[in-house]
């Protein structure tokens, strides 16, 4: 197949750019940038959480709020305010990043994490994971792994990796997001939208794997960095 | 069974990343065991110390426990006795008896002692498995503090801006004339001339930026003495593993000043 | 912190971070940050940070106004810059910095509002700034003006297509003509001080604060005042001499 209409091969990833503690007020919070999609995370907690019925005994609970900036988006301005699309994007990021925590020294305390984007340009909902998992590990938390997100996809019938806004509004692809976790080698996101086999899937899932680990080294590096020697 | 440390001592470790490999190492809190490796659990310093591998973390929110000496903040005043910020997920209660050994009458007003937004050193005695924190504020040391200024900083620093046996935070004490009361979670009481304080705070600030780095107590004496051009004499500063002052004891009497049952007590002696 | 430790500090000409009482903490604007929308800006005042972006669409004017071009602000504060605001309906202060910036550049006549004319009484450019904080570490309203003017500066048309409706796609070269380049400062008042950019600790204790909108001449084109402390006419004629004098310092940040 010839390349990709913003030159990439196949299997490339975006450029990709993450630095973590950018907000100071925030318990932890982090940057990811891949290609034109960047987001910001910030996490709150653990902290105590109202209302009192929705606290649970056993172990803390985890919120997500995702919110597009109105500015952001490719076409007209967003109306500000939570969409649905938003909605259901803040409880996929939640489910995308709770298997990987360990709330159950916090009962009755909340986790709250707000991510937010002042530029897109597809996989916002992935790059919104990359940068809450660096968040919550800068802030601290007990976590079995990171988890890195990305979109891959099927265009023409050939499997493409990292689906940029162009190939997911224009051009028909199939979007297929995922959010993987290293060392357990599950997914904890798993989305699709268009047109694709069983076989089809599969390859997918396992080329998505290899390209994670791609995500995966930038997130630590981003990590270990807030603390290199100067 | 190949034995491999994958990290190096003083490394970051972040979640997820392995830190050796082999059933030779041992883990401790914030490692986890995986079939066969090593796996660190956060954010945090490895230090290797032979075959035992450790986490110090960098970051993280503080957990109270039995025993900490804390600086809280007054956020409600109840029928018996005061609610606290515990700068934690939890605020902890302390009641009546345990504020002070003087006796409070029944129905008093409460805020004569402690107001809201008050901070208060105070210890904790008690955590439930609901969270639920008991601390009391008799014993040494523990008062209300006036004036002054509180610092925060990242509870996990509190070590080292402590010091081996309180030598890191008496030196600083010493240098700025500053009466400084570290609290486990993080809550630092700074008093002394407004210069001496911004100093205090710098050099606070700089160990909770640097806490990672070695020599850190070199370079701490270097900074006190360029910005107070006094020389410090390291064996001079006595330890001080408990700050106890009975200086801050004979301040106490700030309640008796307060309390208006006083003369009723005398009268009942007698 | 208590009120009298910050006001012994003062008296001393020193603020209990090491400012003077006029000193503003290290400025940084930064334009051009989001590439979707037609202009933006990024400012840090100290640790406060602010994205600030324009849009523009094709409405129709209004009937007061047939020829001129629409300017619309809004501001909202999110949890992720201080977890003390609430996600949803703006609440009193995010309302009230959109309407000072808003006030600022509409009075001032930053644009021209008739170069956003396309078709008299049918079809005119509508200009839209949304003020999106992400971390407030005080003086956030002074963040957003400068962030709304810096952002404009940096403002270009969308690509108009034949019948008038717009392709956000393509960006062209032409930038929004901006006939004035307000800056607004609020000064504050703790017991008988004055101050610029204050801290969360500062702002807790404000008693009185006023915010002025200039342009380069000294105009003042938009006043606030705010807290719960009334000012006196000598107060106030110092405050908005402080503006005057800062502004030239902030002015130097907008390209």
């Amino acid at each position: 197949m010839e390349k990709r209409c913003d030159g990439r091969k196949q299997d490339e990833l975006r450029p990709m750019k993450a630095k973590v503690g950018v907000i100071p007020r925030a318990d932890g919070s982090a940057m990811f940038q891949i290609g034109n999609t960047i987001a910001y995370a910030a996490v709150y907690g653990p902290r105590e959480l109202f209302p009192k019925f929705m606290q649970n005994p056993e172990r803390g609970v985890l919120r997500c709020a995702y919110n597009m900036m109105p500015f952001s988006g490719h076409g007209e301005r967003v109306r500000p305010g939570g969409s649905r699309r938003a909605k259901e994007i803040s409880v996929l990021t939640e489910k995308a990043l709770m298997p990987v925590l360990n709330l159950a020294e916090y009962p009755n305390s909340v986790v709250d994490v707000f991510v937010e984007l002042p530029q897109t340009d597809a996989g916002t909902r992935c790059a919104g994971i990359c940068a809450a998992s660096m968040a919550l590990a800068d802030a601290g938390f007990e976590m079995k792994d990171l988890v890195c997100s990305l979109s891959m996809g099927i265009l023409n019938g050939e499997m493409i990796t990292d689906v940029n806004g162009h190939e997911d509004c224009v051009l028909e692809t199939t979007d297929v997001p995922m959010a993987y976790i290293p060392s357990m080698d599950k997914f904890s996101l798993l989305q699709l939208d268009g047109d694709a086999s069983k076989e089809q899937l599969q390859e997918l899932l396992k080329k998505g794997k290899e390209r994670c680990m791609e995500i995966y080294a930038v997130m630590q590096k981003a990590l270990k960095e807030k603390y290199k020697v100067e | 069974m190949t034995e491999e440390l994958k990290i190096k001592d003083r490394e970051i470790a972040v979640p997820g990343e392995v830190l050796a490999e082999g059933l030779g190492y041992l883990p401790s809190k914030g490692i986890q065991r995986v079939n066969d490796k090593l796996v660190a659990q956060r954010l945090g310093m490895i230090n290797v110390e032979g075959k035992v591998i450790k986490l110090v973390p960098l970051t993280g929110t503080y957990l109270p426990k039995v025993g900490d000496r804390i600086v809280a903040k007054v956020i409600d005043i109840l029928m018996t006795g005061w609610r606290v910020d515990t700068r934690s997920p939890y605020s902890a209660v302390l009641s009546m008896k345990d504020a002070t050994a003087d006796f409070i009458q029944k129905g008093a007003d409460l805020t004569q002692y402690f107001a809201l937004g008050d901070y208060l050193v105070t210890r904790i005695i008690n955590v439930t498995s609901q969270k639920l924190i008991d601390i009391t504020m008799r014993g040494p040391g523990l008062r209300g503090l006036k004036g002054g200024r509180i610092l925060e900083v990242n509870s996990n620093k509190v070590p080292r801006i402590i010091g081996k046996e309180g030598s890191m935070v008496m030196m600083i004490k010493h240098a700025t004339g500053c009466n400084i009361i570290v609290g486990q979670n993080g809550w630092i009481w700074i008093s002394g001339e407004p210069e001496k304080e911004m100093l205090t705070e710098k050099t606070l600030k700089m160990i909770e930026g640097h806490s990672h780095l070695s020599g850190l107590t070199d370079k701490v004496k270097e900074f006190l003495e360029k910005e107070t051009g006094q020389k410090i004499d390291l064996a001079a500063i006595q330890p001080a593993p408990e700050e106890t002052g009975t200086q801050e004891y004979q301040e106490r009497p700030q309640f008796r000043e307060r309390r208006p049952f006083n003369d009723r007590r005398q009268s009942f002696r007698r | 912190m208590e009120k009298e430790h910050i006001l012994k500090s003062l008296k001393t000409g020193v603020r209990y971070d090491g400012r003077k009482l006029l000193e503003f903490r290290t400025v940084m604007v930064e334009q051009g940050v989001s590439g979707s929308a037609e202009g933006s800006a990024r400012v840090k005042i100290g640790e406060t940070d602010v994205f600030v972006g324009v849009k523009m669409a094709v409405e129709k004017p209004y009937p007061d106004t047939p020829e001129k071009g629409n300017l619309m602000v809004n501001s909202e504060l999110r949890p992720i810059a201080n977890p003390a605001f609430e996600a949803g309906p703006p609440g009193d202060q995010s309302i009230e910095i959109a309407r000072v910036v808003d006030r600022g550049l509409r009075e001032s006549k930053a644009i021209k509002a008739e170069s956003l004319c396309i078709i008299p009484k049918e079809k005119v450019w509508s200009v839209m700034i949304d003020i999106c904080p992400l971390n407030d570490a005080g003086n956030l309203l002074d963040a957003a003006a400068l962030g709304a003017i810096a952002a404009l500066k940096n403002t270009k048309y969308p690509q108009l297509l034949e019948d008038n409706t717009v392709n956000w796609e393509i960006k062209t070269d032409k930038k929004i003509s901006i006939a004035n380049e307000p800056i607004e400062i609020t000064v504050i008042k703790i017991g008988e001080f004055m101050l610029v950019d204050p801290t969360p600790e500062e702002e807790a204790f404000v008693d009185a604060r006023l915010t002025v909108a200039v342009s380069k001449d000294g105009t003042i084109h938009a006043l606030q005042k705010g807290g719960e402390t009334p000012l006196s006419a000598e107060e106030i004629d110092k405050m908005i001499a402080i503006v005057q004098d800062k502004s030239k310092e902030l002015r130097k940040f907008i390209k």
